[in-house]
């Protein structure tokens, strides 16, 4: 008994050692602690919207090395909610790592040993870019609601100015999953010549009506919001918080599965019989109301008004094509505009952007014969499947960034019909 | 370059051919295709180890059931389509063979011969399915619900006005050991030889 005793003293002390040597920014696959960058560009720049932003800030944070042509560059772009920190940790007492860290890191699919990695905060963001919080320099008071209406396209120019800056001539690579690859896709037809691969996952061409619907619902409920105060709640002293719990509570319904709801909660009940309210009693509405909080002390209103309508505005056919033409072919005359090698992946239970939106690009790809290779992951997670360690997803990734483009070294093919006829039996 | 209907099937492909591989597995031949002969096009496949195989040497593959068909893919969009050993393993050949030469002008088919000596002698005197290196699945197991025979194959063409170009009938397991046994495999494909490799077009 004492013998037991003393080991499981002992087990409990080895575990408490070993825990405090794999902190999760030491662990070898991690990119570390990272420290953000402000870069500031001091022109004036013009939006699809017509108005100017006369200077802007992006905040940035980079993984790896660059290397000395500047070849190895990876571009990643965020999807709604995430920001610059993708990858490892701001600092050692940090418990969360930052929303790419499944993929980007030394060995994993982004492969920081191979690849200098930038991912930036887009303008119009709350995390530090200017955008709504942030001060417009012309009235020295909080853009709030002024800040302008942003584009995809928009934040594609101002990743060019940022490449421009970096000295990085053509990425390596760009990647994003959701709005993360419109900003890809969009990338490939404005600037074919500065990306030598796409990577576009759990993304679209452009959104359905019913993905604007869900978007309308949720902008709803934060304009509905009395703290909303047309955007300048700042000014109030307050924030929407109930628009933007409502907004995530509609937004992360879309993003899982109905059978991931179902595995994770069932119908169980908070307190095991039903207690005839309106509080909280099952354990999915326990569980959509904490994730709706959490986002409501982290996120901006009006940078998520600004986003959702940059995700309901992204159709990159709109300067290319004109308006006579069919969906398809419009995104196959755009799409002949590019000249990057992609990889397109989907997720079989992504319902918000699903597998036959991604199938689209593919077929507009292949349609203009450009280089083009497609997974459909078989995943659980539906739309958020993007940010998980998923073996083939992520194997399909580290692949695609690691080959080396296909020579074309042409030689005659010298063996003669004869030959062939020689072999042949009749 | 293992296998020896991928060695012949390169034989049948012009230099800058587009081509489309059905069922590519981890894009060997694609990848020999494009290093040797410069073309250009794409492989479908379903599993997908071999799929990410593929991406890996840097072709372009494409995840696709050929039970879905070839309809994403538009009329004579291709040189020459090649399928090795894939028809035996689809739900509806005689569509897809016909599917294949709409999206390209010629197409490079291999499959298993069911007629081959040894498939024979497994039915005939051992009264059991066949089971060799070409067919290595049990019954009740394999993927190959639609096995055929040299002479079957030639008959669906003819039904369908598809014209066989070139025939080559290969003995895979002896990796055409000496020149005596080829010409005998010449001269009684249907039982001598257990891979058969067509080229066909369209009438």
């Amino acid at each position: 008994m004492q013998l037991l005793r003393s080991f499981k003293k002992h087990a409990q002390i080895t575990e408490f050692f070993v825990e405090q040597t794999t902190a999760p920014y030491l662990d070898p696959p991690s990119v570390g602690i990272v420290t953000p960058q402000v870069l500031h560009f001091d022109e004036p720049l013009l939006l699809e919207c017509e108005r100017t932003l006369p200077s802007f800030d992006l905040v940035i944070e980079t993984y790896g090395t660059l290397n000395a042509d500047k070849s190895n560059a990876i571009l990643i772009c965020h999807a709604l909610s995430g920001s610059h920190h993708a990858a490892g940790y701001h600092s050692e007492t940090d418990e969360k790592a930052g929303w790419w860290d499944a993929l980007i890191g030394n060995g994993k699919a982004i492969d920081t040993s191979q690849f200098f990695v930038v991912c930036l905060n887009n303008i119009g963001s709350c995390h530090g870019s200017t955008g709504p919080t942030t001060i417009n320099p012309e009235t020295g008071e909080m853009w709030g609601a002024d800040f302008p209406l942003i584009t995809i396209k928009d934040w594609v120019k101002t990743q060019v100015m940022l490449s421009d800056r970096l000295g990085i001539e053509k990425w390596h690579a760009i990647v994003g999953g959701s709005m993360g690859g419109m900003q890809a896709l969009q990338w490939s037809v404005d600037y074919p010549d500065r990306l030598a691969r796409a990577v576009i996952i759990a993304s679209t061409p452009k959104l359905s009506a019913q993905n604007i619907a869900f978007n309308e619902v949720a902008r709803q409920s934060i304009l509905s919001d009395p703290d909303f105060h047309g955007g300048s709640y700042a000014k109030h002293g307050t924030y929407p918080r109930r628009g933007l719990i409502l907004a995530r509570m509609v937004g992360h319904i879309t993003y899982i599965t109905e059978e991931a709801m179902r595995a994770k909660f069932g119908r169980d009940l908070k307190s095991g019989k039903f207690m005839y309210g309106f509080d909280v009693e099952f354990q999915v509405e326990s569980y959509l109301r904490y994730q709706g909080e959490r986002f409501s002390k982290n996120f901006d209103a009006n940078t998520y008004l600004l986003m959702t309508k940059a995700l309901d505005y992204f159709d990159p056919t709109r300067d290319y094509t004109p308006e006579h033409l069919d969906e398809k072919s419009a995104l196959k005359e755009t799409l002949s505009r590019t000249s990057c090698q992609f990889l397109i992946v989907s997720f079989t239970t992504d319902w918000r952007f699903s597998p036959e939106r991604s199938v689209e690009i593919v077929d507009a790809l292949m349609a203009n014969g450009k280089d083009v290779s497609f997974v459909n992951v078989d995943a659980p997670h539906g739309h958020d499947s993007f940010l998980f360690d998923i073996p083939r997803y992520v194997g399909a990734v580290k692949g695609f960034l690691s080959a080396s483009l296909p020579t074309q070294t042409p030689k005659n093919n010298h063996i003669s019909p004869q030959e062939i006829s020689k072999l042949a039996r009749q | 370059m293992t296998s020896i209907d991928h060695q012949l099937a390169e034989r049948w492909i012009q230099p800058h051919a587009k081509v489309l591989d059905l069922g590519c597995g981890d894009g060997t031949l694609l990848a020999h295709l494009k290093q040797h002969l410069g073309v250009s096009g794409y492989g479908l496949e379903i599993d997908p180890d071999k799929i990410n195989q593929g991406i890996a040497k840097g072709l372009n593959i494409i995840e696709q059931d050929l039970n879905d068909g070839l309809a994403r893919f538009a009329d004579n969009s291709f040189d020459t389509v090649v399928m090795a050993r894939a028809l035996q393993a689809v739900k509806n050949p005689q569509d897809l063979l016909n599917d294949m030469l709409r999206v390209a002008k010629e197409g490079i088919v291999t499959f298993p011969n069911f007629a081959y000596w040894q498939n024979r002698v497994y039915l005939g005197i051992k009264g059991i399915m066949p089971m060799s290196e070409t067919l290595p699945h049990q019954w009740y197991d394999t993927p190959n619900i639609h096995l055929c025979t040299f002479k079957d194959f030639e008959r669906l063409c003819h039904d369908n006005g598809i014209t066989i170009l070139d025939t080559v009938a290969i003995n895979d397991d002896a990796n055409l050991p000496n020149k005596l046994m080829s010409r005998f495999v010449k001269h009684a494909p249907n039982l001598l030889a257990d891979v058969a490799i067509y080229r066909i077009a369209k009438n």
